[in-house]
């Protein structure tokens, strides 16, 4: 087990060096003047211009960039904004946890109802049931969260008016940020009424945000359940007379689960990426939509540390499900 | 989970002590997005400036709210110099400063503020220059390094800025963002402390509003400033609760979760009319939109075909098409709104027949040309490329074939500064109200090389009266070089003047008298709200 763990961690290292590269080349392959942005219309004259380009660092040779981009961040510095000024890795500290808490969520929701849904679908092959679970999650996978968020907003916010519109809590609120977290703040402070108002602005961004992972996690949990209910072992267990919830629960779902695993981890960089989305639409303050500033203003230093720091994350998660993948099935650790 | 209503979060906004008092008033503004930061001089956004100027800090002059007139603000009068070189500004006394959490000040506003505001973005030597970033590039844009040679503290209550050169817009640019007067006690303080950006994100200012807390992407809150000079703000706390998206504006407005927001969209217009809890606000805008032909380049050097292009143009089209009606013809390069506007200039008339005759006499046939459309959205010009297709249309019916061209908007500032399109598509909005920020920053001379004069266009006879009108103080005599300047600029066509767009701001029906900022920003002092 050690060895494997050694060896997922070794493996880490050329994908973290890719990383940097592809964060740093990304932004810059995309045209687009930063300096010109910043001032827009008015314009800047060429003397003015060269000498901001300079001040920024950005008239160096792109590979002295990079080999500077390269030791700043080994050695824990991920830069300053260009356009707020502040560090870049307080700017993301602050977000991030805005982000978690909203895949966090969502992630529950795809899993509390993704999965049950696709072992019952799987074990109901054919069934209504089936037929509807498959339906409703092709459409869920298909629709663009940004039509399916404003139109949530539009019929729960706006016409019944359940639910508020966006942003983390009501604005008359001030929960001072103490883990970030809105839902954790909110009960740590003394402002009444305003865990209930965390969370009642949690439920639609989440919905929206899970649709994916829900959908991709029932069609998989389906075709796992249903290629593993034909195995040998489990007519075996069958023919034993074992009751059907021990056959499914205990002998099926175990080695469905393997393929599930993989693909809930994978679910993760979906996540972040419907948070770009989910967070525009619902004023979520988290590092998705502020990457997308980023983005639009060509703040070259936010974004290659942002892009760096999520796939990090995401590199991480993997690495997670991975070991978990070992763990649940003892023949991947020992064949490595 | 029914949502809260904003009466009844009101209710519980003063129970849960955002102000003190019984009857305190709370107003949610949903701003379209977060401040880069709280220092105006740092920053050319207009997000940035209603999070700091514009609520929290004041200036040596005021727009007076809602108009471009000038005002005295922290200077109570000023005098100019009969050469027009220095301007002496009385300050006003007895003007506080905002306490808060990190300071507390000793002593009232004073000659020292002027100078610290206006040295650390003009002196490299200071030891503000570098703070933050240390780029003032509204400052530096409106060539303020070169107009200023020296601000001198007279007394403590007196300061006088040395111009190199006449200039009458002067007075104007002191009401402008990049003019607010910062506190110099506080700035000390900081750098002692060895903290001195924290004067650039906890700001101290003596405009109505206070900072009281800020979460990036998410809320700023702001508290009445109890002692401004000019009396409380009526409003006892302002939030602004951050909500990047214009329909998902719109759907917290309706639901009542914030007062006032900025930006509609233009297709949510027609309900915001029809909706019986929401005043649609509207007023021109201090804007132009407008095509600028390459006046360097053949056969745009020719006067005949830039007017036969003009009146080749369906201007009304655009209106009904581009700004569904949110906008007005534009004859002259200045908006009506602005001082010296020459409502006699008459506009080239929708015109074929007479477009094809001067074409035609300018020996101008089979004529292939660019229309470069700029690839986002802005006040003056809500669809670009919808635009360059209905010009492209008209121009072919003249027999003149255009492409349409666009980039990035960064490069495409940058290459149109440089000269690489035939006709562009572009606009301004005003910075001060003053002619000259429009005449002489877009039309000039001095901004026909790789600048803000897309056109490339210097008109000696143009430019003359403009620079006349800089040199002279007096109004009145400005007004008559501008209004001719206007008939000048009609004649040699060098743009084809598009559009003033109208701007709406949707409110509350329970807000009261909240103006439109002609210049585009949201100002909350004078603001009351019902109940």
């Amino acid at each position: 087990m050690v060895r494997f763990l050694l060896n997922r961690l070794l493996m880490l290292v050329p994908t973290f060096m890719g990383v940097t590269l592809a964060s740093f080349a990304f932004i810059r392959l995309i045209p687009g003047d930063p300096v010109e942005l910043l001032v827009g219309e008015r314009g800047i004259d060429p003397a003015r211009h060269a000498q901001l380009l300079h001040d920024l660092g950005f008239d160096r040779p792109l590979w002295e960039q990079y080999l500077g981009f390269l030791g700043n961040v080994l050695s824990g510095d991920l830069g300053k904004s260009i356009v707020t000024k502040q560090p870049v890795l307080d700017e993301f500290l602050t977000l991030f946890p805005a982000t978690i808490e909203l895949s966090v969520c969502a992630l529950i929701i795809a899993l509390v109802i993704g999965l049950p849904a696709g072992i019952v679908a799987g074990v109901r092959r054919g069934s209504a049931f089936d037929h509807s679970v498959m339906t409703v999650s092709l459409t869920g996978y298909s629709m663009p969260i940004f039509w399916s968020g404003l139109m949530l907003i539009i019929l729960f916010s706006g016409i019944l008016q359940w639910t508020p519109v966006s942003g983390r809590i009501s604005a008359l609120f001030w929960v001072e940020p103490v883990t970030g977290f809105m839902l954790i703040d909110s009960l740590l402070s003394d402002e009444k009424g305003s865990f209930a108002s965390a969370a009642s602005h949690l439920v639609l961004p989440s919905i929206v945000l899970a649709t994916i992972p829900l959908a991709v996690i029932a069609r998989q949990t389906r075709s796992a359940m249903l290629e593993v209910l034909s195995e040998d072992y489990v007519r075996t267990a069958r023919a034993k007379g074992l009751s059907p919830f021990r056959v499914i629960g205990l002998h099926a779902l175990r080695n469905a689960l393997i393929p599930v695993v993989t693909v809930i981890g994978l679910q993760v960089g979906v996540l972040l990426a419907g948070a770009i989305l989910t967070e525009t639409i619902f004023s979520w303050p988290g590092v998705g939509k502020w990457l997308v500033d980023s983005i639009f203003r060509r703040d070259y230093p936010s974004v290659q540390s942002g892009l760096l720091l999520i796939a990090s994350m995401v590199m991480l998660v993997n690495l997670f499900v991975d070991l978990l993948y070992g763990l649940i099935n003892p023949r991947i650790r020992h064949a490595r | 989970m029914k949502r809260m209503h904003l009466a009844a979060a009101v209710g519980l906004a003063v129970s849960i002590g955002l102000a003190t008092g019984a009857h305190a008033k709370t107003l949610v503004y949903c701003s379209e997005g977060s401040p880069e930061g709280f220092n105006p001089s740092l920053y050319t956004s207009g997000t940035t400036f209603d999070a700091s100027s514009r609520n929290v800090f004041n200036r040596l002059v005021e727009f007076e709210r809602g108009t471009t007139k000038i005002v005295p603000g922290l200077a109570e009068s000023w005098d100019v110099s009969s050469d027009g070189l220095a301007y002496t500004f009385r300050l006003r006394k007895g003007v506080k400063f905002h306490t808060t959490k990190g300071f507390t000040p000793t002593r009232d506003f004073n000659a020292d503020d002027v100078l610290y505001s206006f040295d650390r973005q003009r002196d490299p030597d200071h030891p503000y220059f570098k703070v933050s970033g240390g780029q003032y590039e509204y400052f530096n844009s409106m060539d303020m390094p070169n107009l200023i040679k020296a601000v001198e503290k007279v007394d403590d209550n007196t300061v006088k800025f040395v111009l190199n050169v006449p200039e009458a817009p002067f007075i104007a640019n002191m009401g402008m963002d990049f003019a607010s007067i910062l506190s110099a006690e506080y700035a000390d303080a900081m750098m002692k402390a060895g903290t001195p950006e924290k004067v650039d994100l906890d700001p101290v200012g003596t405009g109505p509003f206070q900072l009281v807390a800020y979460q990036k992407d998410s809320q700023i809150r702001f508290k009445a400033h109890p002692d401004y000079w000019a009396g409380k703000a009526k409003i006892d706390n302002l939030i602004f609760s951050i909500t990047q998206d214009a329909s998902v504006r719109y759907q917290k407005l309706k639901a009542g979760e914030c007062h006032v927001m900025p930006y509609p969209n233009p297709a949510d217009i027609e309900a915001m009319k029809n909706d019986s809890d929401i005043n649609l606000l509207e007023q021109e805008g201090l804007n132009v939109g407008y095509l600028a032909f390459n006046t360097e380049k053949k056969p745009f050097t020719d006067k005949r075909v830039r007017q036969a292009l003009n009146m080749a143009v369906n201007k009304q089209a655009i209106i009904d098409v581009v700004f569904q009606g949110a906008g007005k013809a534009a004859t002259n390069p200045i908006p009506p709104t602005i001082w010296s506007y020459n409502g006699a200039v008459k506009d080239y008339p929708y015109d074929v027949a007479k477009a094809k005759k001067l074409l035609a006499d300018a020996g101008v046939s089979g004529l292939k040309t660019n229309i470069w459309a700029m690839p986002v959205q802005r006040p003056y010009n809500p669809n670009a490329r919808r635009m360059a297709e209905l010009i492209q249309a008209d121009w072919a019916k003249v027999g003149v074939e255009a492409e349409i061209v666009s980039f990035e908007w960064g490069e495409y500032l940058k290459r149109s500064k440089l000269g690489e399109h035939d006709t562009v598509l572009l606009g301004w909005t005003g910075d001060n109200g003053d002619p000259d920020n429009f005449l002489f920053v877009l039309l000039g001379c001095e901004a026909a090389k790789d600048s803000a004069n897309r056109a490339r266009w210097c008109h000696k006879p143009f430019d003359d009266l403009l620079v006349q009108a800089k040199r002279t103080a007096d109004v009145a005599k400005r007004t008559k070089l501008y209004e001719e300047a206007q008939v000048v600029f009609k004649e040699e066509a060098p743009w084809i003047t598009i559009a003033h767009s109208v701007v709406f701001k949707p409110v509350r029906k329970e807000v009261i008298d909240f103006k439109i900022d002609p210049f585009g920003g949201h100002v909350f002092y004078g603001v009351d709200i019902k109940g």
